[in-house]
């Protein structure tokens, strides 16, 4: 992973000032048609995520979280399901999403770093959910009328999904945030930790600008506008502020990753490596 | 025996906090297509109106089976007793004359 | 177990009257006169049964980060998710009686309360999670179609629900296996070894021979149970042993027969030994279980008091505006 001191658009060229967790190089290997990496980028960022909110099933603070909780994870596995399997058509070499999922290694993957950090207590999870449901939000708006009919149907579908979502966890920044002395501590303290990862989610590189010629051209900027608006408005319902002079992280979708999805990938993929080829 | 309902049912005050810490209890009505009637599904547990329709929407809707969903704090519920059951039902049962068959109609002839 | 000593006379006619209703088939709704010890042994029967469907999302839990495709990883993740449902349900119906879920749960956790033997051993392979479907599932199902027709009507609805919702849970665990049975040779044996582990635990969940079962006459008189241990837990086997056969395992009972003149199958002697070490509390797992349980609880504690504080203090802006 690398530390830019940038603002998102600054990041466009992907070329960055190598800062002091650098990894060499910029990029990991790469897929071939822009759009395939442009898929597994949105794929990948819901199965990780997906993921990391399974393991709270059975582990809930009680148990309509519980079920809530797994409600979304369900939500976006199904989704990145969709998008990984349109991702292993489209690079036409008899990937499935199952193998696009369980047989590629970890600097393969395209998910931002926000979504595999470990799920930490549940103010973490939440606070995390809430700024990525946002982004997910209006991104999957923007590109539900998109050219690209295949991904503008998935979005369309995850959209709703992810509305529902969005409420979910703006309620419960806002209960967490407004509600007792300990809470309101221990989910500014994750807000704080989390803000971080945030300007990956709106940076552009050659991919997004490559995607053009397939229909896709998302408006970045307004997107982290609208992005600002809906995060402002709940922090400040939930007496949250958000922190100064941070310096963003980036990488994820280079496939340069926190150490955290090598472990999470281990124990996602043990199974289905231990048996390559079996069918389940 | 079910001593969910309260001296004074319309104390709100009682909701999101039971005297144990608890969540306060919330009826859960469901419509399972649109134009039937709402019908009871079970109850979950929650701190304020928004919470009880979010947690009722996952827990009994999961699978698609609402398209509208009622939630009633479970204490402001008036029910009728069990001993009032003779009194409160019983007359209804003898008036056939509020029921169709009551009515004789020339045979062949359709009403409706 | 016996009635209580002192019983009024006018008690003793709403016994009777009670009696009578469920003799006739009807259902008993929460506010209805009902019996101390009715309502008592509702609870904990009912308890029992919600905290197991919480218990059991531990084992299965476990796979959740490891199933080897997306669709079984969503299809697991949902079973779960419908398990922590059911014991919602199940609690629900239970409150109606006029405890508090709060209340049962502290049972759980101080071990006052029990749940089901079969949660108290490990998952070891992918392969339990297909026969933790096939085998347990299958004999919830037998257990809870016969408790949707309990006189209690809280009781029988939320297991009309249920049984309707769990019909996918055996389905999924025994497609698990039959795809593990048409398998590599390594998948053939993950299946056989989780058979091997899970099929007498399996048959222990009905519970004691009804000889042995302190409970059995009472909940059967009013209507709780409506089959004895013994008749589901044969009624179970009858059902799994052709559905073995029709993948290919072996289920490890060399005394499993079919008795033409009966028409059941058969079976080996179960070790109760084991059963009784498992609920008394010395099963391979109880303690993590009780633990993780305890874990979850001590952990959302900060999260549901915010949400109470969050509540509370709306309540007071609304109050003052």
């Amino acid at each position: 992973m690398m530390v830019q001191q940038t603002t998102p658009e600054a990041a466009v060229s992907g070329v960055t000032t190598a800062a002091e967790l650098n990894v060499a190089g910029t990029r990991g290997p790469s897929f071939g048609e822009p759009i395939v990496e442009y898929l597994l980028r949105l794929g990948d960022d819901r199965l990780i995520l997906g993921h990391r909110l399974s393991e709270w099933c059975g582990h809930g603070p009680i148990l309509e979280e519980d079920i809530a909780l797994a409600n979304i994870a369900l939500d976006l596995v199904g989704a990145s399901s969709m998008l990984l399997g349109l991702a292993g058509e489209l690079e036409g070499k008899d990937r499935d999403a199952d193998a696009l999922a369980f047989f590629r290694e970890g600097v393969q993957y395209r998910n931002a770093l926000i979504v595999e950090l470990p799920r930490g207590d549940f103010g973490f999870t939440i606070m995390r959910q809430f700024l990525f449901d946002a982004y997910s939000v209006v991104t999957l708006d923007a590109l539900a009328s998109c050219g690209h009919a295949g991904l503008a149907a998935i979005a369309a579908k995850s959209l709703k999904e992810d509305k529902y979502h969005l409420r979910h966890s703006s309620e419960w920044v806002v209960r967490l945030g407004d509600g007792t002395e300990e809470s309101h501590n221990r989910v500014q303290a994750s807000l704080n930790e989390l803000w971080r990862y945030t300007g990956e989610l709106f940076e552009r590189d050659t991919i997004d600008e490559a995607v053009a010629a397939v229909g896709i051209t998302l408006d970045r900027d307004a997107l982290h506008a609208k992005w600002e608006s809906i995060v402002n408005d709940v922090l400040q319902r939930a007496t949250l502020t958000i922190p100064e002079k941070t310096v963003m992280a980036s990488g994820g979708r280079r496939g340069r990753h926190t150490e955290h999805l090598g472990h999470l990938l281990s124990v996602m993929q043990s199974v289905a490596r231990a048996h390559p080829g079996a069918t389940w | 025996m079910a001593a969910s309902v309260k001296d004074s049912p319309n104390d709100i005050s009682s909701n999101g906090k039971d005297t144990d810490g608890q969540w306060s209890l919330w009826e859960v009505f469901t419509q399972p297509g649109k134009g039937a009637p709402h019908e009871h599904a079970g109850s979950v547990h929650a701190t304020d109106a928004e919470h009880a329709l979010q947690n009722a929407r996952d827990v009994y809707a999961r699978r698609g089976e609402a398209v509208s969903i009622w939630v009633v704090p479970a204490d402001v519920i008036v029910a009728s007793a069990p001993g009032d059951a003779g009194p409160f039902f019983d007359p209804g049962n003898d008036k056939a004359y509020r029921h169709p068959q009551f009515y004789k109609v020339p045979r062949g002839v359709r009403v409706f | 177990m016996t009635q209580p000593t002192t019983v009024t006379a006018d008690e003793s006619a709403l016994v009777a009257a009670f009696e009578a209703r469920i003799a006739a088939g009807e259902s008993i709704e929460p506010k209805d006169w009902m019996p101390e010890r009715y309502r008592r042994q509702l609870i904990r029967m009912m308890s029992q049964h919600a905290h197991s469907e919480i218990v059991g999302m531990l084992p299965e839990g476990n796979w959740i980060t490891r199933a080897p495709s997306l669709r079984r990883k969503m299809s697991l993740i949902a079973k779960v998710q419908d398990e922590a449902g059911h014991g919602l349900y199940i609690y629900c119906g239970t409150e109606t009686l006029g405890v508090d879920r709060h209340e049962l749960v502290e049972q759980l956790l101080d071990g006052r309360a029990k749940y089901s033997s079969i949660f108290n051993y490990p998952t070891l392979s992918w392969a339990d999670m297909g026969v933790i479907g096939w085998f347990v599932d299958g004999a919830a199902i037998v257990n809870q179609t016969i408790l949707a027709k309990a006189s209690y009507g809280p009781y029988a609805r939320a297991m009309v629900r249920i049984c309707k919702e769990e019909n996918f849970h055996k389905r999924q665990g025994y497609e698990i296996c039959a795809t593990l049975a048409n398998g590599t040779p390594a998948q053939r044996e993950m299946l056989q070894d989780a058979v091997n582990r899970f099929w007498w635990p399996s048959l222990m969940m009905f519970g004691p021979s009804d000889t042995d079962s302190p409970n059995s006459a009472e909940l059967l008189k009013w209507r709780v149970k409506r089959k004895t241990n013994d008749e589901l837990r044969q009624r179970f086997i009858n059902l799994t042993v052709p559905q073995a056969a029709a993948i290919g395992v072996t289920l490890p009972d060399p005394d499993l027969k079919f008795n033409a003149e009966t028409n059941n199958w058969d079976f080996g002697e179960i070790d109760w030994d084991e059963f009784f070490q498992v609920i008394g509390g010395n099963g391979p797992c109880n303690r993590e279980r009780i633990a993780a349980r305890q874990q979850a609880q001590d952990e959302g504690e900060w999260v549901r008091a915010a949400a109470t504080a969050h509540a509370s203090k709306q309540h007071r802006t609304v109050q003052a505006a």
